[in-house]
């Protein structure tokens, strides 16, 4: 009878051991979710990018005086870009105001795009926090932005030599942000420019 | 006293001072004001297309507040796309395509049915397999039990017999 | 000072949880009498330390002492004095102070009420509640300190959030976590009797009562979340199957199954491993609950401490919590032989079916939400997991528990036969057809289903009760004495399912609800729902933190005139915080909800929502009828019985029905 019985144990024992390896593995899923939320690697509230790895949608805007610019600026561009989505309004904006104005004077050309601001409250947000936008376009009904994918203020783009979305950034950018993904791909960038 | 570095919050997640900003703006607006108390004038004036709007609005995730749908939610964002269905509808449009015209800006993370592929299989198929396994676990364990044979009653000592056999003839 | 000794009081209760888990335990393992007779003595300290350190906590918020950072953070000078008392827990150090306490209270109870245990295992079920408790006190003291002091202290604090200004969500923390905590009882006898290794038909009768009552707090603090996020989110619905939510739900369903399941551990001495089981999972699900709902890992609009660092500590506790019992179970759980066989047609064949769709249920829900981030962990891309996944996965499942929940109580047990059972509840099965079909056409085929279900649920267990007076069948004296003589845990469960059929049918009205949204202006009237709603005014009205915009609606019958209501929806906006909150209006005749918020104004009118939901009081009054016949079933003389010996007492000569449940 024992003889009869030991794999009806063996099987018994493995599934009562089941819950606890299913707890080992969450509880390892969880452990390293905390880590890398730590690292600013894993973020439960951000969005991909649909844009990654296309050329921007088709759009024509407006500018703060006279003409802004269009899609096929972006489309095909004559050196690597930021695209940032702004508005005077945005209390973040105001936060990344200065490493934006750091990497315009690096040499990065950043075009700003202004999310249902009005003219006059751009320019006293240009005025007050510096102007690091080569150009500046407005998008006061917002549609060029959710053509864009863009869900919230302020975002950056940037957009390598071949007109290709290559990162999109959701938030205020810092210096760390700045150096751990940015720099990386412009040195790509450079290096497929030569 | 001890001077102790104020605990913030949030302060794990600079990064996304963006988010936390929007999320206290959805607190503020979204999460007091009624469902998507929204401009009247956005609502579309035939009742057959105003449903058809709000069940594909239904069917979508605001991606500011990321937890309710873009029906419920008061964000501006929110506001936008819903304009955006309504136009759509009232040009003819099929659900269908109002809704791959957001998949293609927003990726499948708007929708908040998750699509049914490789990925999601799993996902789609535990009910299935919860029930298949519990009551797999449960037939298992009733034949294991029929299977192993029941103890008869232990054989009788001696005494006990003689005690029996007394018994059968009184 | 106070605070001070707050916080002293803290480590002293850390410091007593430790001896109070390693010492009656070893104790027990040791027959050392001493050591288990000092279990209830530390259980006692413990509370009264840590309840004199949430007095302390309490106290100093209404004394507004804005030196505790605490208090300065979440409170402030001119909050009303109840959400001074209440904002204690509405934050994340006071509600893990209230956890702590909550948690030390059923350690208390344990010593105080479960006098008719075996000691040992008494013992035992303190120490293991003392390991957890001094695993969550060690917590606050390193991470999450509530007596914290900020110097200089601020000349006024940052206000109350204005959401947790209301009574609703006051008192759902408080009621949610006796639920949540109280399993904690159920999980402690649970891994007290895998370290004893015995579970017998005893240990069904001991857990039943202290996994009722959890379960009763449970089903009320689920329910008033519900409600408050009707009344005061205002976004007409009650429930979105959130993350936090379905934390919530899930210690619910497995909660429900270990109810049941225990039952038939007393009964029969079966289902043993299935209810150590349940048990322990029950309470792990508590703990993975306030874990993910404190780490951020989770997308939810309810904002908590969303601080990752303080999320290591309590994975490292979950760890330790529920990976020791698992490990425990998974070593000693052969151990726990089965006593009684039954056919797969029986009673208790149908509560394993009842335990298997309840914990599938909770598979469902618990993987929907946990699919997101683990998708984004190893893959690296966003799916989105909403309200139509949970929808079209989790209802088919409860449909056949609702149908079986009217079959089960009158199957009889070991083997019963189908046939005469389903007879026995004709005219319950009936009458629900009937509904159905009377209903299809007007209300359509889903609501008409239903409804068809909710009057099964409510009259299958008068149907059962009226089969065990056998009415009509003997004389109506007889009948009358029959019932009498029933223990009231058989009209506590009656109530109970009854219940939920009363909430099934307030979920389904909910379907049939109607709305619309109007700019309207003073003097102007909208007909919808049947009713006319008119504009009377709008004003300001100050209150003692904010500044309200009110309406004023005269609501009447739309074919008679008749007078039904006056409705007052306002907006509040609160200078200190800069928030501004809406307060729905809702009048109800028990039967259908008038409800109406208001939105932005506009050229001198205002934009007004207006819904009218059917049934939709039924939905909270029957989680409440839920919890009464819970609360029915507790006062059960025969639950409160501990050991064997005093059955014997009862005089002899009284004759109590057979048991048949």
């Amino acid at each position: 009878m024992s003889g009869m019985e030991q794999p009806g144990i063996i099987r018994r024992r493995l599934l009562l051991g089941v819950p606890l390896v299913l707890l080992a593995a969450a509880g390892g899923g969880w452990a390293m979710m905390l880590e890398r939320m730590q690292q600013g690697e894993f973020d439960p509230h951000s969005l991909p990018s649909q844009l990654i790895g296309r050329r921007v949608p088709d759009f024509t805007l407006p500018g703060l005086t006279g003409a802004g610019f269009t899609g096929a600026d972006l489309q095909n561009p004559k050196q690597p870009m930021l695209v940032n989505f702004f508005a005077s309004w945005c209390v973040p904006c105001l936060q990344e105001a200065g490493v934006l104005g750091e990497i315009a004077k690096g040499g990065l050309p950043i075009w700003g795009i202004a999310y249902k601001d009005a003219p006059d409250a751009t320019r006293a947000f240009l005025a007050q926090n510096g102007n690091p936008y080569a150009r500046i376009a407005m998008d006061r009904p917002g549609r060029v932005a959710i053509n864009w994918g863009v869900y919230g203020v302020p975002e950056t783009y940037f957009i390598d030599g071949g007109g290709i979305v290559r990162w999109r950034y959701a938030g205020a950018l810092t210096d760390a942000v700045v150096q751990r993904d940015l720099a990386p791909l412009l040195a790509r960038a450079e290096k497929s420019a030569s | 006293m001890r001077n102790n570095q104020r605990a913030r919050p949030f302060a794990g997640h600079r990064k996304n001072l963006r988010s936390l900003g929007l999320l206290l703006l959805c607190l503020m607006v979204s999460i007091g004001t009624a469902r998507a108390v929204s401009d009247p004038t956005e609502l579309l004036a035939n009742p057959a297309q105003e449903a058809r709007a709000e069940a594909i609005g239904q069917q979508l995730r605001c991606l500011v507040c990321q937890n309710e749908s873009i029906e419920d939610s008061s964000a501006d964002l929110a506001r936008d796309i819903r304009t955006i269905i309504r136009q759509q509808v009232v040009a003819g449009r099929s659900n269908q395509q109002i809704i791959g015209y957001m998949v293609q800006r927003y990726g499948t993370f708007i929708l908040l049915k998750p699509p049914f592929n490789g990925l999601t299989a799993l996902l789609w198929g535990t009910p299935v397999i919860a029930l298949l396994l519990g009551l797999g676990i449960a037939f298992g364990a009733h034949w294991q039990r029929r299977r192993r044979p029941q103890p008869g009653p232990a054989p009788l000592s001696e005494a006990e017999r003689v005690r029996l056999e007394s018994l059968l003839r009184s | 000072m106070i605070p001070e000794l707050g916080h002293f009081a803290i480590a002293l209760a850390c410091v007593i949880a430790a001896a109070q888990a390693v010492l009656p335990i070893w104790g027990a393992h040791r027959h050392d009498a001493r050591l288990i007779a000092a279990a209830p003595a530390l259980a006692l300290g413990q509370f009264m330390a840590v309840g004199f350190s949430f007095l302390a906590l309490v106290w100093s918020g209404v004394v507004s002492d804005f030196s505790v950072m605490n208090v300065a953070e979440y409170s402030s000078a001119l909050t009303p004095l109840i959400y001074k008392i209440t904002g204690t827990w509405g934050n994340h150090e006071g509600s893990i102070l209230l956890w702590c306490l909550i948690l030390s209270l059923c350690g208390a109870a344990i010593a105080v009420f479960g006098r008719g245990l075996p000691s040992a295992l008494r013992a035992r079920v303190i120490g293991v509640l003392g390991a957890v408790a001094c695993g969550f006190l060690l917590f606050t003291l390193t991470a999450s300190n509530p007596f914290n002091r900020v110097w200089p202290p601020p000349p006024d604090g940052q206000g109350v959030n204005p959401l947790l200004q209301d009574p609703g969500l006051a008192f759902h923390p408080p009621i949610l976590y006796c639920g949540y905590v109280g399993f904690s009882i159920a999980f402690a006898f649970a891994v007290a009797s895998l370290l004893e290794g015995r579970v017998d038909a005893a240990w069904g009768r001991w857990v039943r009562p202290w996994t009722l009552a959890a379960w009763c707090f449970l089903t009320c603090g689920i329910a008033l979340g519900s409600w408050w996020s009707y009344y005061e989110l205002g976004w007409g619905g009650y429930w979105f199957w959130d993350p936090v939510e379905n934390a919530s739900l899930l210690p619910w369903l497995t909660g429900t199954a270990l109810l049941h399941s225990a039952i038939v551990v007393e009964k029969r001495e079966a289902l043993k491993i299935w209810s150590v089981l349940l048990a322990i999972t029950t309470f792990s699900l508590s703990l993975s609950g306030t874990f993910l709902v404190r780490s951020g890992l989770l997308n939810s609009v309810h904002a908590f401490a969303n601080d990752p660092t303080r999320g290591i500590f309590i994975l490292a506790l979950l760890g330790i919590v529920i990976g020791g019992s698992l490990l425990l179970f998974a070593i000693r759980a052969p151990v726990l032989v089965p006593a009684g066989i039954f056919a797969p047609i029986s009673r208790e064949g149908a509560l394993v079916l009842n335990n298997i769709l309840l914990c599938s249920i909770m598979a469902v829900v618990l993987v929907g939400t946990m699919y997101p981030p683990f998708v984004q962990l190893i893959v690296g891309q966003q799916i989105s997991v909403g309200p139509p996944f949970f929808d079209s996965t989790a209802i088919p499942l409860a449909a056949p528990v609702m149908a079986a929940m009217g079959l089960g109580p009158v199957l009889s047990w070991k083997r019963a036969a189908l046939a005469p059972a389903l007879i026995r509840l004709w005219w319950a099965a009936l009458a629900a057809f009937v509904l159905t079909a009377v209903t299809f056409h007007g209300l359509g085929g889903v609501a008409a289903v239903g409804f068809g279900f909710a009057l099964w649920m409510v009259l299958s267990p008068a149907a059962e009760l009226v089969e065990r007076s056998r009415l009509f069948r003997v004389p109506l004296r007889a009948s009358w004495s029959r019932l009498r003589l029933l223990p009231r845990a058989s009209y506590g469960a009656a109530i109970g399912h009854a219940g939920l059929g009363v909430s099934v049918a307030g979920m389904v009205g909910m379907t049939l609800a109607v709305h619309t949204i109007q700019l309207v202006h003073p003097g102007e009237t909208v007909t919808t729902g049947g009713f006319d709603w008119t504009l009377v005014s709008l004003r300001d009205q100050p209150g003692p933190d904010y500044v309200a915009r009110v309406a004023t609606l005269r609501v009447t019958d739309a074919r008679s005139g008749a007078p039904v209501a006056v409705m007052h929806p306002a907006r509040r906006a609160f200078p200190l915080q800069q928030q501004t909150t809406t307060d729905v209006s809702i009048k109800t005749n028990g039967l259908r909800d008038l409800y109406v918020a208001m939105g932005d104004e506009r050229d001198g009118g205002v934009v007004l929502r207006i819904h009218v939901n059917p049934l939709a009081p039924w939905i909270w009054f029957g989680a409440l009828i839920m919890a009464l016949g819970g609360a029915l079933s507790l006062s059960d003389r025969r639950l409160r019985i501990g050991a064997p010996i005093r059955l014997a007492r009862r005089a002899a000569g009284v004759s109590v029905p057979a048991a048949a449940e």
